[in-house]
This record gives C-alpha cells, structure tokens and sequence, in this order.
C-alpha cells in the first residue's frame, strides 16, 4: 500500500469510526435491557477477552465456538466477534462482552458459546449464571460499569484495552490513533511536542517517576549522528502485567508514542525490548508494526513528510536486572546485561553509544492521548506532581484480582475496599506491598494515604511499575520480605558486592529467623546490612533490594521479634516455629492420628487422649488432616 | 581550545581540576587517599578498569541520597566531597565484611599473602571480625594449566582481568559467567582455560589483586633438582628480570641487579648461571638473517615472498596469531624465542662441549612471563620427551626461592654470568622492553645490509610506550619500514590491516604484554603503577648504554658458537636447532 497521507487518516477514520459507533455508544450509556435480534436490535457485537489470562482459559475456543454458533444460525451478518485486550478484571475471567447491551459475562468456557448466541444474542435474554454477582449485595450485575471493580476506574493507558481489536489497526485510527502523530508533523516543532509532555507533567511509569518531559529535552539536546528510542517491555515485577496488557490490547498507542518520540528527539529508530516470554505480546506488537508499515506510518517520509522512523524488536531472556536502562540497553547489544554507572545517562551515552530515549511502555501509551487532549487535560487528573492515571496489577488475597487503572491520588483503601472488593474470605487486611521487590509492605495505617509517586515513597515504599500484593492476617512478614529478598538474589546480576553478597547475607540471616535460629543481634544487622546496601549499591535493583525487609522491620518489628525472642510465628506461616498438641478435651483416642504420623511422633492408648512428642514431630501436618474431632492445635 | 576546569571541595580542601577528572583522582593530588579494590587505571598503556562494582571507594556527596563511587564520578563545578564521614568509613567496612565473607580464610597458605590488596584493605579498615561469615560460599572452578593457576573461589569479582583479557588483549579467554552470588569470571560455558583461547599471556594474573589467578609454582621442583647431585643444573635469566627483581626487596623501581641476581643464583645452587641475552643476541643473528633473505628477495622481484616479517620471541603472541589469525602462519619469523634457543644450544652445543648427557642436564629459566612456562611444554621443543627448557620460573618465584634461601638480597656483592652462554651485548638487554627486539635487528641488519658501520646505535623513533609506533629507517637509500606493537589489541589492529592488504611495514615487532616483557605477567606486582613499568624501560636502556658491545654480530661468544657448531645463520644445522613452525589452533 502507498504511504497514507493525512486525508486518507481521515477517511480511514471515517469508515472505522462506524463500525466502532455501536461500541462507542454503548460505553457511553448505561443499559438496563437486553438486546437481542429477536427484539429488534439490528446488529450485535461480540467482544472476547485475548489477553494471555483469558487466553490460558481457552478464550480463543469461545470464540471459534460463538463464529460458528453465528455460522450454523445464520446470523453472521448481523453480528460480530471480536478479539480484544484485556478487560481487566482477571479474576472473573474469561470475559465475554455483548453489545450494546454492555452485558458483562465473566467466567465464560467455551461451552456457553452456543448458549450465548441462541439464548441472548437471538434470544435477547441474559444468562443469568454468567453474570458478575455483586458480593455484597448477592445481586448479579449485568453492566461493568456498575460493578465497584470498575466505577473508581479510570482508563487513560488502558483506554483501547478491552474495547478494540489490537489486530486492526483500523481500529486504533477510529480512536483517533496516529492523529496525534500526525498532527506532531505537520504542525508542531519537535521542541514543541517536548513542551507539551514537559506541561503534562507525565512521569515515568516504570517505576523511577522521572519527568519524561525532562528526558526527552536531554536527548534531544544531544549532538550526534544517530539516536534511538528504547520502549522499555521488560516488565519483571512478580505479578505484573501492565506492560504486557497494554502491548497485548493497544499495540498502536506504543508504536505511535515511539514515533512520536523520535521525531521530538530527533530519532529514526526505535528498539523494543521485550521478553521472549511474553509470545502473544510480541505477536500482537509484530502485527501491528506490519500493519503501521503497510500504512507507511512506520518507515521512509512518513505521512508525507521528511521524518523517517522504524521500529525493530529486541528480545530479553527474561532477567529481570534488565529492566535496569543500562543493562537494557547492554543486553541489547549483545552484551551481558548488566548495569552501569549513571551519569552518564542513556541520554548521552546510550545503544551504541548514542543518545538513546528510554520509556516504558505505560508511559508511552499515555503519550498519544496527552497531545490528542492536550497537556491541561492531562493536569486535571491525578495530583499535582503525580498527574495523570496509573495502572496496577493488584493481587494477594484480595476479592477482585485484576488489572486496575486508577487516578493517582487515589487512596490505597479506595483500591483494596472497593475497586479490589476487600479482603478475601472476609480476614483482616494486614500490609500491601507495592512496587514490586523494590517496594516495601504499607499497613494499616497508611491505607487513607493517596497514591503518588511522592507519597509512596515517603511512607518507605515505592510506585515501582505498578504492582500491588495485598496481605491478610495469615501472612508472616518475615516469610514475606524473605520471599521478595529471595528474588532479588536470584535475579541479581552479582555486578557489585553489596546486591551480590550482602543481599545474600541478609537472605541467610531471614532464613534463620524462620527456623527459629534467630537473634535479637540478627535484627540489627539486617537494618544495618539494608541502609548500607540501599547506600552503596550500583543500580536501582540494589539500591532497593532491601526495602521489604527494612520495611517490614519497621511496620512489623513485633512480628519479628516474636519470631527471635519467643520463638513463634504469630502467623502461624514458619514451619519450624509451630507446637503440634492434641487437645485431650476434644481427643477421644480414635488412634487415626497416631495411625498415619510418618515420624511416630503422637503416642496414647485407644480410647485414651493421645499425645504429639515434640522432639519428633515434623510439623507435616498430617495429624490435622487425618483428625475427625479437631483435638489439634497448632500453637 | 583551553582545557574546561571546575572547582570542587573535597573534605575542607578547595581544589580545581580539568574537567572529566574524577573524585578519585582529584583527592589523590591533595594527597586523600581513597581506598580502591576493582579501580586500575595503568596510564600509559591501555590497561583500565572501572566497573564501580566493589563499591569499596564510596564517598559522600551533598545533595546525592546515596553514596558514590570516587573512582567513576566526575567532578562537577561546586561539588561537595566527604571521603571519611562515619557513614562512608562503616558502608566502606561493612562492603570489605561483606567480600570477606565469600572469601576463603586461608591468607596463611595464599601465595598473594602480603601481596594481597584484599588482605591490605582488610588491615586498612581495622577488620578484626568478620561478621558475616559463615553464610555460604559461591561455588567455583579451581584449575591448573601450564602457566596459570586459577582459585576462582578467591574472586572477588572486580572484572580486572576480564578488562584485560577483552578490551586489552582483545583475547576474550575470561569473561562473566552467570548471575548473582553465584557469578564467575571463567573462559565461555565455563570451559576450562585449557579448552580457551587463552594465550597464557598472563595480564589477568598481573592485574588480579588477590590470590584468585596465580602462576604455576615451580619452586619446589627447583629445589629438588638443585639438591640432586646427578644433575647438572644451568639457569637462564631474562633481560626484563634484573630491571625488576630489586622491587621484591624494596628497592626502587628501576634498580638494575644484574649482579646481585647471578650472585644469588649461584647462592641457590646453580651450576652455571647464563644469561637468555646471549640467546637474544643469537635470536638476531637467525631472525635478521631472516629479514635481510626475505628482503633481498624481495627487492630482487620475487613476488612469493610474504611480507612483513612478524617477531616471534613471545610465546604469548604465538599464542595469539595460532589461535586467531590461522590463515597467516606463514608470515612470523621461523625463528624460536631467545628462552627456547637457549635451552637447544645448551642441550646440544654446550653440553656435548661439557660432556654433560642430556637427561642430566637440567636447563631452568627465570623469566617475566607466564607463557613462557607453557612454552618450556610445547612438543616441538623437545627431543625424546626431554625438553629443551625443563621449566620456568616467574620473577615472582625466584625472589621468593632467594628469601626462602636465606639470602641477604640487598647486601650481596655482584657477580658475574658464566661463559660462553653468559655473554652478551647490549642489544640483547633491550630485548625485555617495547621496541627493544626491533632496535636490536636493526643495529645489525643496518650494518649486514649496508656494509657501513652504525654510529648511533640508539634509534628512538622506535622507542616509547605509544600502542603501536611506526618508523621509516634508511638503509642506503632503501627506506625500511618497521611497526611496533605491543599489547595484544594493538597487534590486532596491525594483524587485520594486513590480512585486508593494507599493510606498509616491511618489520613488525609485537610483544602480548603492555610495555612488553618489563610488564609481563611474571613480574613483580605493579598494582596499577604505571611508572614502576617506565622505571624498569630506563633500567634496560641503562644496562645497554653501558655495555662495552651493543650489536649482536659482535658478540664473540656468538660468532665461536658459528664457527665451532652451526656453520652459519639460517644453516640447516641452525634450522633443525634454533627455528620452528606454527600450528593452526582455532578454537571454532
């Protein structure tokens, strides 16, 4: 195809936009009715969850399922399925959307295809069973838009996920993609595009929070041959999958933010470095960069003009150092992907040598949408140095597991009572870990604290990319931040001693302590050893590797000392700190528990109360579980 | 364009500096001492390594949240340093701590003991705990090769000899190998160095700081065959030894100890004590004769004759072009190394001369280098399984051997080197600096070539310490064009301009290690001093300047051993004994 020029944009937009107008109206109203040919409704959509988690839920058979329910009942001129990016709320997935009646089905397999198709979308009736229940009030809730998950929701990154095909880019210019880009060309000076982030105030996304309007002025500042714009797709944090959301449903808004990028830095290409693991990421962003090709949005003079950029993919083998921009950029280039010494900054010195741009993916993904509103907008969300929106994976034990998108300033207990549904099984909330493992764990009492990157980090924890693990009262701390410590050792790179030796000291010293081998003394030094990492490590993986002890120290000393002093695990979590006993009220000496005690450790007569020798028993629990009159306890 | 400067404070003390200096650096010429473990910046040659890994030089600086590495921050207009704040002196222990508690505490029964710079930091921070011991130990590969000897679980993991091994030699035998607590420096897929590229150069045993890579010891054979008294035992000292040695017992950098050596040697029990210098001179008397064939053939037209003509006295370097540069064997000098000559001659010449069978004999050599000990271990240097050179020892061993033997080094008169094999002129001292195997054919081939006697024999253009140095000589019109590289990166360099044709010498000299043999891998430690290497250059130099002879022709001892054995150079008797071939060794 011949490159686009703005007036083919436009009529490309025009014929997309109409077969987006049913989806466009249906966002915007809430429906009570259902919809169904059989009332009247003249055309249906389909919409079906192709996120990786839904995926792995078989949500490509609902759709082969529904095309070929539509097939067999001859409607497919009447509706469509489409495969989207993720919705979100992951918990309750596989989700399946039906416009325009906006009904939200989640938990879907693909033998409800036939079902859906015949009952609602010929039928125009609801199924009742696949509707979201609202676990308060027990009543089913057919619009999302209803449900607590979403109301606080605020989708800005996610703006496309869930509601266009990410294989049609079509789609994307029916949202207004690539207007954005084209306008950069055609009416702003690159000086002028930087101003305009610079006013937004976006921040980095990927944790750090630097002004990406600031970053992008210091490598446009630079003289030199060549530059380069580095996407950032090495998402590592445990449980995060914003990067990979965004890539997976709005490849389109990352390629364009790119672009975008390269022309105000003066850059004609553009890196992605994204991990091999993430194959339906890369498929998607493939796709797309073919698509964006074919429109000569990518490539020589594009739309017309003199700007010539392209874009190529770089693969990560999936350490999680490598999210570190220096290292990025070393295992880019073949070299071992370790960090190095900042200044100087990818900036100046970046891929090759040359001054290369760095973003993230979310960051990016906010960029098109910033100069389509314009910087002001952007300000009027968020708080004043936090503007804009931030999306989190928020997990643990908590009711509604899933990918949230939430103005910053909202408070954590905004986010874990009621977009997150509150606490699993009704347990009592005890810490939220954000940031990943360079987070630390918040409590109780920072729970009224609005959510900013500032904010975060006064309360000692951190944005980090955007994870969030919510804890109940069954967790230990300690097990905990020896968990996070855990990682940190294993994906240390071992470039400079104090991550590669001291985070492994203090991971020995968290090891006693869970079996009950711990001192008072070990307390200190942990504090200690964590200042003087966070003090002298080389990068930012070091450098705050010890938060979620130091953390923990701090927000839940108690627990720690009970685990050295008293010797117990308060959560009852570490193994080696547990007392089996059996309870003579309740024992009528049934002998089962004797019966199947692999260590011979509970002796007693039948009939007799039995009772556990502490010196053998293993703590494997096996006495609980053979129990029929719950005469053991764990103390 | 006048040179950028900015003003700085560092602990109370104003100090401007040129732009780019670093913190380290700067509190070095105000005399703070900061202490260093990965940093070596070896001015002067190309020899650098600043990872800021070991993290041991942190500093303060206001307005930064943590600290920072002196070694690799640049100064900048306005900064403030504080190098001994009790933050910076306990996150300075704590990381010494840390390295000790996956550091082996053997210091006792380490060969770097004393010499180590992990153990001075240790005495330096005042450690008389180790508080974090007991945790466990990474787990690493231990090896002895011919040369090298490698403890990995004494790494400390500073990436010196990764610098220099890649960036340096541009050999890429050592690298990073996994991830964590668990990193190693070892050879690809952790093979062992044997199945490497390594040319035993010893550069990365020169620059580690602690016990980590070591040389293979031979002491202890040497001592036993000093004690047999069925062996005849003959030592051979390389030029670059005597400009060193001295350093062993604290004297200067730079003292020459020629005498006192061979006084020592002979203290230790050596039969004869000779000098690889007269090698040296016979290694120009073959590998002139070389040069002046190959060169007359080509002036005559004959278009077969491959040019340049490379050096090959360094074993290392042989190493180098067999390993990497297989298409191109053809165009070395066949010549042997003077060590290697040494051990033919006196095996074959001498000791018919002396009556003395060959499994009798013992020929030891005392040399700077560490591949020369793998040298002595080529195949081609043997007849029947006996070697020509039975083994080598490092600078570093023999003045180990002298202490350990009770010898007062400082006070012992001089002596003198035996004859015949102990006689040499001046042209083969210079043998053991950057330049010096060039300056030494030259001195001989101008008068061979032209007939005309050289006056000054002195050529400076080919001295110096530039990586690579070129020079035009006139010999009667004809315009010689001679290279000299040193440093294994810098050969690299001269090697691919001429496989892609671009060559303009008609002579190229290389040496693997930076400075050449003065810098070697056997040499007393330098710790990242770059003017103990020029002290030990100016030593040689002085040895020539004040030798009676300084043109290997002129060597009488050289031409009796013509006259009486070989004939003449290039003879075919010269060529069985005193040349060799190359074999293609890549690795892929």
């Amino acid at each position: 195809m011949k490159t686009l020029s703005i007036q083919d944009l436009e009529r490309i937009r025009k014929s997309a936009q109409a077969d987006l107008q049913i989806r466009e109206e249906s966002n915007k109203r809430t429906t009570e009715a259902s919809c169904g040919l059989a009332l009247g409704t003249p055309s249906l959509q389909v919409l079906v969850c192709g996120g990786t988690g839904c995926k792995a839920s078989a949500s490509h058979d609902i759709v082969d399922n529904l095309k070929k329910a539509i097939e067999e009942n001859g409607i497919a001129d009447k509706v469509e399925v489409i495969t989207t990016g993720c919705f979100g709320f992951c918990e309750k997935g596989p989700i399946v959307k039906i416009i325009p009646d906006n009904t939200f089905y989640t938990q879907v397999e693909p033998k409800d295809a036939e079902e859906i198709v015949r009952q609602h979308i010929i039928g125009g009736k609801r199924i009742d069973r696949l509707l979201y229940t609202d676990p308060k009030t027990d009543k089913s809730i057919s619009d999302s838009k209803h449900m607590d998950f979403y109301r606080k929701q605020m989708r800005i990154a996610l703006r496309n996920c869930g509601f266009i095909d990410p294989e049609n880019i079509d789609e994307y210019i029916a949202r207004n993609g690539y207007f954005p880009l084209a306008t950069c060309l055609t009416e702003k000076k690159p000086a002028d595009v930087i101003d305009e982030i610079k006013k937004s105030g976006l921040r980095g996304r990927g944790g750090g929070g630097f002004p990406t309007g600031v970053k992008w002025e210091l490598t446009a500042k630079q003289k030199a041959d060549r530059k380069y714009v580095v996407c950032n797709a090495d998402e590592g944090d445990p449980g995060a999958f914003m990067d990979r959301s965004i890539m997976e449903g709005d490849p389109h808004s990352v390629i364009e933010a790119m672009t975008i990028c390269g022309y105000a830095i003066g850059a004609s290409k553009g890196l992605v470095y994204i991990r091999a693991e993430y194959p339906l990421a890369i498929h998607r962003l493939k796709v797309a960069i073919e698509q964006s090709r074919a429109y000569g949005l990518l490539g020589k003079n594009i739309l017309g003009s003199d700007f010539s950029f392209d874009i190529e993919i770089r693969y990560g083998a999936g350490a999680f150092v490598c999210g570190e921009e220096t290292a990025l950029i070393h295992s880019m280039e073949g070299k071992r992907g370790e960090p190095t010494l900042k200044p100087p900054f990818p900036a100046e010195q970046g891929y090759q040598g040359k001054p290369t741009n760095v973003n993230n993916v979310e960051t990016l993904a906010n960029i098109p949408i910033i100069l389509d509103r314009g910087a002001a907008w952007f300000r009027t969300i968020g708080t004043e140095k936090s503007p804009g929106t931030k999306v989190f994976a928020l997990a643990g034990k908590i009711n509604n597991v899933g990918l949230i998108e939430v103005p910053m300033g909202t408070t954590l207990r905004e986010v874990i009572y009621e977009i997150g549904g509150g606490i699993k099984g009704g347990k009592k909330f005890k810490a939220v870990q954000t940031g990943g493992p360079s987070g630390g764990c918040l409590t109780e009492k920072h729970l009224d604290t609005p959510i900013d990157f500032d904010n975060l980090l006064a309360a000692g924890s951190m944005m980090g990319s955007g994870g969030m693990i919510v804890m109940d009262e069954d967790d230990c701390m300690v097990s905990v931040a020896r968990f996070y410590l855990d990682f940190t050792v294993e994906e240390s790179c071992g470039k400079c001693t104090p991550c590669r030796i001291g985070n492994k000291r203090m991971l020995e010293i968290l090891n006693k302590i869970t079996e009950g081998k711990g001192t008072e003394e070990d307390l200190r030094t942990l504090k200690t050893l964590g200042q003087v990492i966070k003090d002298t490590a080389l990068c930012g993986l070091g450098q705050t590797s010890p938060n979620p002890v130091l953390s923990t120290l701090d927000n839940f000393y108690d627990e720690y000392l009970a685990h050295v002093k008293k010797k117990v695990c308060p959560a009852k979590k570490c193994k080696a700190l547990l007392t089996y006993a059996i309870n003579p009220v309740n024992c009528i000496g049934c002998n089962a528990c004797a019966k199947h005690c692999p260590a011979d450790a509970i002796i007693g007569s039948t009939r007799k109360p039995h009772i556990i020798m502490p010196e053998k028993c293993i703590r494997c629990g096996m006495c609980v579980s053979r129990c029929k009159f719950n005469a053991i306890v764990i103390c | 364009m006048e040179e950028k400067k900015v003003s700085l404070k560092i602990d109370r003390h104003e100090i401007t500096v040129p732009e780019g200096t670093t913190v380290l650096e700067a509190a070095r010429i105000i005399g703070i001492n900061i202490p260093t473990l990965c940093h070596i910046d070896l001015k002067g040659t190309c020899i650098k390594n600043k990872p800021a890994s070991c993290r041991i030089c942190v500093v303060e600086i206001e307005g930064r949240r943590n600290l920072a590495p002196a070694c690799a921050t640049k100064c900048t207009e306005g900064m403030v340093v504080s190098t001994s704040t009790l933050r910076v002196m306990n996150a300075r222990k704590i990381v010494a701590e840390l390295i000790l508690s996956d550091h082996p505490n053997d210091c006792l029964t380490c060969p770097k003991s004393s010499d180590c710079e992990l153990q001075r930091l240790a005495l330096r921070f005042n450690i008389r705990e180790m508080p974090f011991n007991g945790g466990e130990l990474s787990l690493r590969k231990r090896e002895v090769t011919a040369s090298i000897v490698r403890n990995m679980d004494k790494c400390i993991f500073c990436r010196r000899c990764e610098s220099v091994c890649n960036d340096v030699q541009t050999v890429g035998a050592l690298g990073a190998i996994r991830r964590g607590f668990n990193t190693t420096i070892a050879p690809a897929f952790d093979k062992m160095m044997v199945q490497s590229e390594c040319t035993y150069c010893g550069q990365c045993v020169a620059v580690c700081p602690t016990g980590a890579l070591t040389e293979r010891d031979h002491t202890n054979r040497l001592l036993e065959d000093l004690s047999n008294p069925e062996k005849t035992v003959i030592v051979q000292t390389a030029p670059a030894v005597r400009a060193a040695l001295g350093e062993e017992f604290g004297m200067p950098a730079g003292s020459l100890v020629t005498g006192k050596m061979v006084y020592a040697l002979r203290e230790l029990g050596f039969d004869y004590v000779f000098d690889t210098d007269f090698a040296a001179d016979l290694t120009i008397m073959e590998e002139g004769t070389e040069i002046l064939n190959r060169l007359s053939r080509y002036l005559d037209g004959d278009k077969s004759v491959r040019l340049p003509i490379l050096t090959s006295c360094c074993p290392a370097w042989v190493n180098f072009f067999e390993h990497q540069f297989p298409d191109m064997l053809d165009i070395p000098s066949t010549a042997r190394s003077p060590q290697q000559m040494f051990g033919s001659i006196a095996k074959t010449y001498w000791a018919e001369k002396m009556g003395i069978p060959r499994e009798n004999l013992v020929v030891v050599s005392i040399m700077p280098c560490l591949a020369k000990k793998y040298e002595c271990d080529r195949d081609e240097f043997k007849t029947g399984g006996n070697p020509d050179v039975d083994y080598s020892l490092s600078t570093r061993e023999l003045a180990r051997l002298i202490k350990r033997a009770n010898i007062g080094f400082r006070l012992v008169p001089d002596s003198e080197f035996d004859n015949p094999l102990g006689a040499s002129t001046g042209a083969g001292v210079i043998f053991g600096t950057s330049g010096g195997v060039m300056e030494a054919a030259l001195r001989s081939v101008y008068e061979i070539y032209t007939g005309k006697k050289l006056e000054h024999v002195e050529f400076e253009s080919v001295r110096g310490t530039e990586g690579v140095r070129r020079a035009s000589i006139d010999l009667n019109g004809f315009e010689l064009k001679v290279g000299i590289a040193h440093g294994l990166g810098n050969a690299r360099r001269l090697l691919n301009e001429i496989r892609e044709g671009k060559n303009e010498y008609h002579v190229i000299e290389i040496m693997a290690c930076p400075g050449g043999c003065i810098g070697g891998g056997g040499q007393p430690m330098h710790h990242g001093n770059a003017e103990i290497l020029q002290a030990r250059t100016r030593a040689l130099y002085a040895e020539d300047a004040a030798k009676p002879l300084r043109k290997s022709h002129e060597n009488p001892f050289i031409q009796q051993l013509y006259e009486e054995y070989l004939g003449k150079p290039m003879s075919e008797k010269a060529h069985a004994l005193l040349h060799t071939h190359y074999f293609n060794k890549s690795v892929n």
